[in-house]
């Protein structure tokens, strides 16, 4: 591996000045939703006030932060199959062309199917309690984009990339490992980032079908039922706020393995 | 049908492209060892279609190319060639000193002699201090002389180079013009090489093969009897300016599709 460039550091770290806008903007928003429920008297079980949400989360904190985990956890686990079987599908298709004719239009037809509504039946094969039943719902769903992403970068390769590399009597090995794959990482990266939120969806709507009481997903669907509104939503934040951490990780993954990309330049150029 | 001391030895070679456009015909071409051949034509004619067909990167249509009398295709998986393609062609994901060493992982050279010679070919091409930039933060001109540096640095028996001077500027060009010459003495190496510029092909040459258009043929062969090892001088000679003047009327007598007029001693070999 080569080593960290400079830059990279402080490209993940990010400068606290660079996040001000954001934050502003995320302070602003939390103000304003508190003033507005509180001045028009919003029932809490349309939308409870913000500090309401944060006292929940508080009071039961360990509790939903464990069950935040245990649903993380099935998320992780059907994003590393479908990432890597997107990945290892991209391959092939890469390599044998005929292959990807052959297959492709059947891969496109079968995104178009709802996947979430196959949650019930892959509770009943592999057991409501069991965490594969949400990995495999999460894994289908993480399947797609990056197979598609990944195949892209694999086959938008300039020509002359590979005429280079065959004028130094290299072969189809030596195309993939120095151009193709290297080419296609940028393009991986994408689908992953992707992945990494539809993985923490998934996961959430398949314990909305059944699954063990310490699954974040459950436990929000239990409070919303019991009209513990505010406890729902702070199950509602937490599931977000694992999701984004998801994609952040995914997102200094990428900044890591592809700090040599032209797009990288606005990170680097000092 | 191996020709001895022929490197190259291209002969009836045609190529038609699926669009139709016949971009060669009936090209008959021998290099022999140790000779720089400059390939001259307007734009289109095929040149750099040539430069593919000898590095068995397109396959011709008819006729036979062997390169130090084997196969285009066995000298290829020998590591016969070292290309300067059109555009430099540099992958983003290595540093520049990595994209120099691409050809010697390739070949399987330690790490120590890969990191010695990439040092020594940056300085060739005036590019030390650069080793770890992306080619993306380099100019035009500074990419190509990296591409310039890997196509050298691994001594290939011969040099196929498309244009590789012509995004630079004139100084920096006459500069490498000479250090291409002097690898080419050192290394005893061949080179076939495509310009647009014909006191440039004149100047680097021992023949300037000189093409026409539409579809591409060899117009003409100009020896250049200048004396070697050439410099400065050698721009300023007398000869120098009449062989310029010979390929110009070749290129233009091509250009009209007529038979070349009468050459002035020196020009050998039509066809
Ligand atoms: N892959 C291809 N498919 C179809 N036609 C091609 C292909 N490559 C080249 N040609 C055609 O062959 C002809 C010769 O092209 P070539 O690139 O060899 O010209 P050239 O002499 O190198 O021109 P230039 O000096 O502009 O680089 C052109 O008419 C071009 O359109
Ligand atoms: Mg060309």
């Amino acid at each position: 591996m080569e080593p960290v460039p400079p830059g990279v550091v402080r490209a993940i770290g990010g400068r606290f000045v660079d996040w001000l806008p954001a934050l502003a903007v995320f302070a602003l928003g939390l103000a304003l939703w508190q003033g507005l429920t509180t001045a028009f008297n919003v029932q809490t079980f349309l939308l409870p006030k913000p500090t309401d949400i944060a006292t929940a989360f508080w009071n039961d904190r360990g509790t939903l932060w464990d069950y935040g985990l245990y649903t993380l956890k099935e998320a992780a686990g059907g994003f590393a199959m479908g990432c890597s079987a997107g990945i290892l599908v991209a391959l092939l298709l890469a390599r044998f062309r005929g292959l990807g004719l052959a297959l492709l239009p059947f891969a496109i037809a079968a995104n178009a199917i709802p996947i979430i509504a196959f949650a019930p039946i892959t509770n009943n094969w592999f057991g409501l309690l069991n965490p594969v039943s949400k990995m495999v719902i999460a894994a289908v769903l993480c399947f797609f984009p990056t197979m598609i992403n990944t195949l892209r970068g694999l086959t938008s390769v300039h020509p002359s990339s590979i005429e280079l590399m065959r004028s130094y009597g290299g072969g189809e090995l030596a195309v993939f490992r120095r151009v193709r794959i290297p080419n296609a990482l940028p393009f991986m990266f994408t689908g992953l980032k992707v992945s990494a939120v539809l993985s923490m969806i998934g996961a959430i709507v398949g314990e909305y079908f059944g699954g063990p009481t310490n699954a974040l997903g459950v436990s929000i669907l239990n409070d919303s039922q019991l009209f513990d509104f505010p406890r729902a939503w702070a199950g509602i934040m937490l599931a977000s706020a694992f999701g984004i951490a998801f994609y952040a990780a995914v997102s200094v993954a990428e900044r890591l393995t592809t700090s040599w990309h032209p797009s990288a330049r606005t990170f680097r150029s000092e | 049908m191996s020709v001895p001391g022929r490197v190259v030895s291209i002969s009836g070679l045609t190529k038609s492209f699926k669009t139709g456009v016949t971009a060669l015909q009936e090209i008959d071409l021998d290099i022999r060892p140790g000779e720089f051949v400059s390939l001259i034509g307007p734009s289109g004619c095929g040149k750099s279609t040539l430069l593919r067909i000898v590095g068995d990167l397109v396959q011709p249509t008819s006729g036979t190319v062997l390169v130090n009398g084997k196969t285009a295709h066995r000298a290829r998986l020998d590591h016969d060639y070292g290309i300067v393609f059109q555009d430099s062609v540099l992958y983003d994901w290595r540093t520049v000193s990595r994209n120099v060493s691409l050809p010697l992982e390739m070949l399987g050279w330690s790490r120590a002699r890969r990191k010695e010679r990439v040092r020594e070919m940056l300085e060739l091409v005036e590019l030390t201090g650069f080793e770890s930039n992306r080619p993306w933060q380099l100019s035009g001109g500074m990419q190509q002389r990296v591409s310039i540096a890997r196509a050298l640095s691994f001594d290939p028996a011969l040099l196929l180079m498309d244009e590789p001077f012509g995004a630079l500027d004139e100084m920096t060009r006459e500069r490498l013009n000479m250090e291409l010459l002097r690898i080419w003495e050192k290394a005893a190496s061949t080179i076939v090489f495509v310009t647009h510029s014909i006191p440039e092909a004149v100047f680097l040459s021992t023949r300037v093969v000189v093409m026409s258009a539409r579809p591409g043929r060899i117009a003409d062969v100009v020896a250049v009897d200048l004396p070697q090892p050439r410099g400065a001088e050698t721009r300023e000679q007398p000869r120098f300016f009449e062989l310029v003047t010979a390929v110009r009327e070749a290129l233009a007598a091509g250009g009209r599709g007529q038979p070349a007029p009468t050459l002035p001693a020196g020009t050998e070999e039509r066809y």
